[in-house]
């Protein structure tokens, strides 16, 4: 059949280049990076109308008080405070380990803790009008903000009663606050030092409501 | 002689035949990273910045709540409001749209629901609390305060 079927009838892809940048483009534009992080808390559960108050009686040593007001200035452990957020976090983490009373429990956990923070508490540490021990009810960090407050600030200061924490939990198994942070919980050997880190002090952080 | 001059007649041109490969690989890469936006937020977000981030681990399991100054001022007014999928709610509705997001999950997920709070730093903390209140009533507890990373202040 002399009718030209030789040659195949091709679709040209010379523009398929094109195409496929107008493509890349679109969603280059649409494209917004997911950005799902944040500092994660938990709210204590709903007061229950059934149930009077308890009243959990604390050593007024072992809370550590953080008041801000609705002119975003800070009273900490009742004297007004100037310093920055990372004088804020040393503070805390002073008082976490301070290890003024240790109940028996306090001890296990001091001996548990590595040089490097032993020799934190020695230094720092051991001071009778400030908390007894880590351990749960006896140093609690309690921040109040009123109404007014910014969020911003409210947020600062949540920041570093957390990076105090997250120091202590990271310096306790060896690794950096960041690393500590990106631990895998999936993984058996990272869930291990997870819990290891927190063992014995808890993350006790009372936010109060404001009035 | 002649052997060596026939090795040095190279061309320069760079082959652009697996250029369209390229373009479809980042393509690709952009397609699936791509999450179409569902809700327009009508709140003034600039998320205050934070350095104790934790990362959500099952998006699934998360709701959004936004809190900001109204970016239509004229219409609105300029104080803060709460944001929960397209529309603006008052803070007697949250209950009502954190069980509407939990039917969302299977039973066994129910109590492990995070909600995001994308809240302006210039909110006050009144309205925040007010929404932290009713997330109590309404047993939604995990909650997540949406921030970016920010340096180490001095």
């Amino acid at each position: 059949m002399p009718r030209g079927n030789r040659d195949t009838p091709e679709v040209s892809s010379g523009s398929m280049a094109d195409i496929a940048f107008l493509l890349l483009i679109f969603f280059l534009v649409t494209t917004t990076i997911a950005n799902d992080k944040g500092i994660a808390m938990l709210l204590p559960p709903p007061p229950d109308p059934n149930q009077e108050d308890i009243e959990i009686k604390l050593q007024e040593r072992n809370i550590f008080k953080i008041l801000a007001n609705s002119q975003d200035k800070m009273l900490v452990e009742n004297e007004p405070y100037t310093g920055s957020m990372e004088d804020l976090k040393e503070d805390v983490k002073k008082f976490i380990l301070n290890f003024g009373n240790p109940s028996a429990d306090g001890i296990e956990v001091y001996n548990s803790l590595p040089p490097s923070l032993k020799t934190y508490v020695n230094q720092n540490g051991k001071r009778p009008e400030s908390s007894d021990d880590p351990t749960s009810g006896n140093a609690v960090v309690s921040f109040k903000a009123a109404r007014g407050t910014t969020y911003e600030l409210y947020i600062q200061i949540l920041d570093a009663v957390n990076a105090a924490y997250n120091e202590v939990y990271a310096e306790r198994v060896g690794i950096t606050a960041d690393e500590w942070l990106t631990l895998d919980k999936d993984d058996d050997i990272q869930k291990d030092m997870y819990k290891r880190s927190r063992q014995g002090i808890p993350r006790a952080i009372s936010i109060a409501e404001p009035d | 002689m002649s052997k060596f001059k026939k090795t040095s007649k190279s061309s320069n041109d760079i082959p652009t035949a697996a250029l369209p490969d390229i373009i479809f690989m980042l393509l690709f890469f952009f397609m699936v990273t791509t999450v179409l936006r569902e809700t327009d937020i009508m709140v003034k977000q600039k998320l205050p910045k934070a350095t104790q981030l934790t990362k959500i681990e099952r998006k699934s399991l998360v709701s959004y709540i936004y809190m900001g100054e109204p970016k239509n001022t004229s219409l609105y007014g300029d104080e803060p409001k709460i944001q929960v999928n397209d529309v603006f709610v008052v803070k007697e509705d949250i209950v009502q749209f954190v069980n509407q997001e939990k039917d969302k999950l299977s039973e066994v997920e129910r109590d492990q629901i995070t909600m995001s709070m994308k809240v302006d730093e210039a909110v006050k903390m009144g309205i925040v609390s007010d929404v932290q209140q009713e997330l109590r009533k309404a047993n939604a507890r995990k909650l997540l305060y949406s921030s970016l990373k920010g340096l180490q202040e001095d």
